[in-house]
């Protein structure tokens, strides 16, 4: 091979180190811990209303939860057992939220749920009927925004939605749960893949893989022979191209425009997790309470890829992957560009966790913060086209106005301007910052 | 060479002597009408520029003072009663009595009563840290220490203690502008009405979560058990969403209540200290 035509977005991004040490682990079921604490905030729009009391007891699969407005999700119990209590836990967003916690009795679940082994690819129900059970059992994005799936299903009758996009991409560091899912689950996946087509109304479906995942790129292709519509692409390396407007420009060079839905190009992006969900819950009648989550870290003797309940708390994960290393320094929840660090290790998993990272203490404390040599490397690296030097100085100094116009509501927040700067500046915290205020400056224009 | 001089001197003199009665008649024209009175009021207030009025500067309130039909509303708390009935005098209006105000603090969480759970190393600033996470103790409505207030403060009256790690604001320098109300992110500061030799009586927390939760995350925090609303006489006390508030005009300052508290989260300011009487009598409250 000479030269390869790079398969990309165009502008910006950076190229982390990949550490994905977890790779060629294959997933295993975690075991049910003996007791769970599932928020009633897992995903995004209003919290959920527990439909369940104390003292109640209840089987896996069963709603404990249930939406609270359309953009809302169902919660179900992961586990059976007894609910102990509702009360607020703090959780993976940081603040204290309330909380169904269940103390596990056996492993009950509920009979509707088809608990079999076998593949059934036949998609019997209609489209309406598909967005209807994403609702009920209560499927939202797993690539880590946990937008509620119905509402992403339920086109705009002004809107056509020509092509689904599915996101197979995996961009962030050490993460390789969607890797893992996509080579052990592939067929599966291609069924829920058919079935978002079939809700969509759409003819064609492109899942986007890097090229650091052949492995999986070469099941997918191979399997994906057996379904109509559906093409696997190969994409080069390169972080953000998980994010949902890259995405869409690599696959069909179409943009997004600013301050526009995805929806405005004819795409609706999923992620593979999702897709498996969605197959689980059409063909199989399974809510989501369980999903891939990879526990990683340098140090960690057995990291690896699980299959949790949701709602085990996160030092389950940790003794299952050979304990808390003693050099750990922070935990985050997520990938090491995008996620969260957590205050504590009793934190429940949540259904947008995609993984756990511990990283040791030398790599958890940020260096020293240089002046800005305006040397440009974060305008080069942000992939939006936006100069993160300039919305940052502009926040720091409360110019809000100033970085409405400079489009800061487009930032997609993926860090790749604080990761390149040469004198460690924190602009993703200040960008954030302005983001925040520009967003509540404009939510209070349009009360007026 | 004196010829050069003389016709440069007669030159320029002509020009500036034509360009003078340009801009003469351009002024004529082109003159805005302004109330001279602004000015005056403009002189009389405290040139502090500090928004406390509500107007973005001193002009701008000057213009308001001049336009309106009331004093209703309008009040200059930098310069206080003083300042405003000097205004109403060169106005011809009435200036109605506002009660000076101070800003208090609303937490005591010190390190000592509120341990530190988690490190925060980023970047030094309480509405980066309030958006990110509930802070480095497990309260998520405490100070986060990071000095927004101080950074508002445009008269040096607040500085962070480096013990307490929280906030002192200084009774003498504060003029309850209200800029450190506005820049804090959990709401901490509140104006309260100031009292004579500057006492203070107030609930220095602002913990809404459940008594047991919000005792376990900080010593010192409002566990509404409401011992101080059955003891107030005054009915200054009132317990909204698990903590304790006193009105500031209604309190009397009997300190009943500050003795009461379980957790000691009432403050007491300036007042001399307690006679040994008092204390047993404390005592056997509590006993």
């Amino acid at each position: 091979m000479i030269y390869k035509t790079s398969h990309t977005f165009p502008k910006g991004g950076i190229h982390p180190p990949e550490y994905k040490l977890t790779q060629n682990v294959p997933i295993k079921p975690l075991p049910v811990p003996k007791s769970v604490i599932i928020p009633l905030s897992q995903h995004i729009g209003a919290a959920s209303a527990p439909v369940v009391a104390k003292g109640d007891h209840v089987k896996t699969g069963q709603v404990i939860a249930a939406a609270n407005g359309f953009v809302s999700s169902n919660i179900h119990s992961s586990v059976s057992g007894v609910v102990s209590k509702i009360d607020t836990v703090i959780d993976a967003s940081g603040y204290r939220q309330s909380a169904i916690f269940i103390d596990v009795q056996g492993d009950e679940w509920i009979d509707s749920i088809d608990r079999s082994v076998s593949v059934i690819s036949e998609i019997e129900l209609a489209p309406e009927q598909i967005i209807e059970k994403c609702r009920e059992l209560g499927i939202v994005g797993l690539g880590g925004a946990t937008f509620p799936s119905h509402v992403k299903l339920a086109v705009p009758k002004d809107k056509k939605c020509s092509i689904l996009i599915i996101n197979g991409v995996e961009c962030e560091p050490y993460l390789t749960s969607d890797h893992r899912l996509m080579l052990e689950k592939g067929e599966e996946t291609l069924i829920g893949i058919k079935i978002l087509m079939k809700a969509l109304h759409v003819e064609k479906a492109m899942v986007g893989i890097e090229s650091n995942k052949p492995d999986a790129i070469e099941h997918l292709k191979e399997l994906s022979k057996r379904f109509d519509g559906i093409s696997i692409h190969s994409l080069t390396v390169k972080y953000p191209q998980g994010a949902e407007k890259q995405l869409i420009k690599t696959l069909t060079n179409r943009e997004v425009p600013s301050g526009k839905l995805p929806i405005e190009t004819g795409a609706v992006v999923h992620n593979v997790a999702t897709a498996y969900a969605v197959y689980e819950a059409v063909q199989k009648n399974k809510p989501l309470i369980e999903r891939v989550v990879t526990i990683t870290g340098k140090s960690l003797s057995a990291p690896g890829n699980y299959l949790v309940r949701i709602g085990s708390p996160v030092n389950s994960l940790i003794e299952a992957a050979g304990g808390l290393p003693d050099d750990t320094g922070k935990i985050v929840s997520g990938g090491p560009m995008m996620g969260k660090a957590l205050q504590n290790t009793g934190i429940p998993t949540s259904k947008g966790m995609s993984g756990i990272i511990l990283f040791p203490a030398s790599e958890s404390i940020r260096g020293e913060t240089g002046p800005c040599i305006r040397c440009a490397k974060c305008i080069a690296a942000c992939p939006m086209n936006l100069e993160p030097h300039l919305l940052a100085n502009a926040s720091m100094k409360a110019m809000f106005e100033r970085t409405e116009s400079e489009r800061i509501t487009d930032c997609v927040e993926c860090g790749s301007c604080s990761y390149t700067c040469p004198a460690g500046r924190p602009l993703l915290d200040y960008i954030r910052l302005g983001k925040s205020t520009v967003i509540k400056m404009a939510r209070e224009r349009n009360l007026k | 060479m004196s010829s050069t001089v003389i016709v440069t001197i007669i030159s320029l003199s002509l020009l500036a002597a034509v360009s003078a009665i340009i801009l003469y008649f351009v002024a004529q024209k082109f003159h805005v009408v302004e109330d001279p009175r602004i000015d005056d009021v403009q002189a009389a207030l405290p040139a502090a520029n500090c928004g406390g009025c509500g107007y973005a500067g001193c002009r701008n309130f000057a213009e308001a003072l001049v336009a309106a039909e009331t004093f209703d509303g309008l009040n200059c708390p930098v310069g206080g009663n003083e300042v405003m009935k000097s205004i109403a005098g060169m106005l011809g209006k009435t200036a109605g009595e506002a009660d000076p105000s101070v800003a208090v603090l609303l937490c005591n969480g010190t390190p000592q009563y509120r341990p530190k759970t988690t490190r925060y190393d980023g970047v030094v600033s309480c509405q980066i840290q309030h958006n990110l996470y509930l802070g480095e103790t497990n309260c998520s409505y405490g100070c986060l220490g990071d000095g927004d207030c101080v950074k508002a403060c445009g008269f040096d009256a607040i500085m962070i203690d480096s013990e307490t790690m929280l906030p002192v604001i200084s009774d003498d320098k504060c003029v309850a502008c209200g800029a450190c109300v506005k820049s804090c992110p959990r709401h901490l500061i509140e104006l309260r009405k100031k009292a004579k030799k500057d006492r203070k009586i107030y609930v220095a927390c602002s913990n809404c979560d459940k008594g047991a939760v919000a005792i376990k995350a900080c010593k010192v925090a409002c566990i509404a058990c409401n011992k101080c609303l059955k003891v107030c006489e005054f009915g200054a006390i009132t317990i909204e969403k698990n903590r304790a508030y006193i009105d500031a005009k209604k309190c009397t300052f009997c300190r009943k209540c500050v003795a009461e508290c379980s957790t000691h989260s009432i403050m007491e300011v300036n007042f001399p200290p307690r006679k040994p009487k008092v204390e047993t009598e404390m005592l056997t409250i509590n006993g």
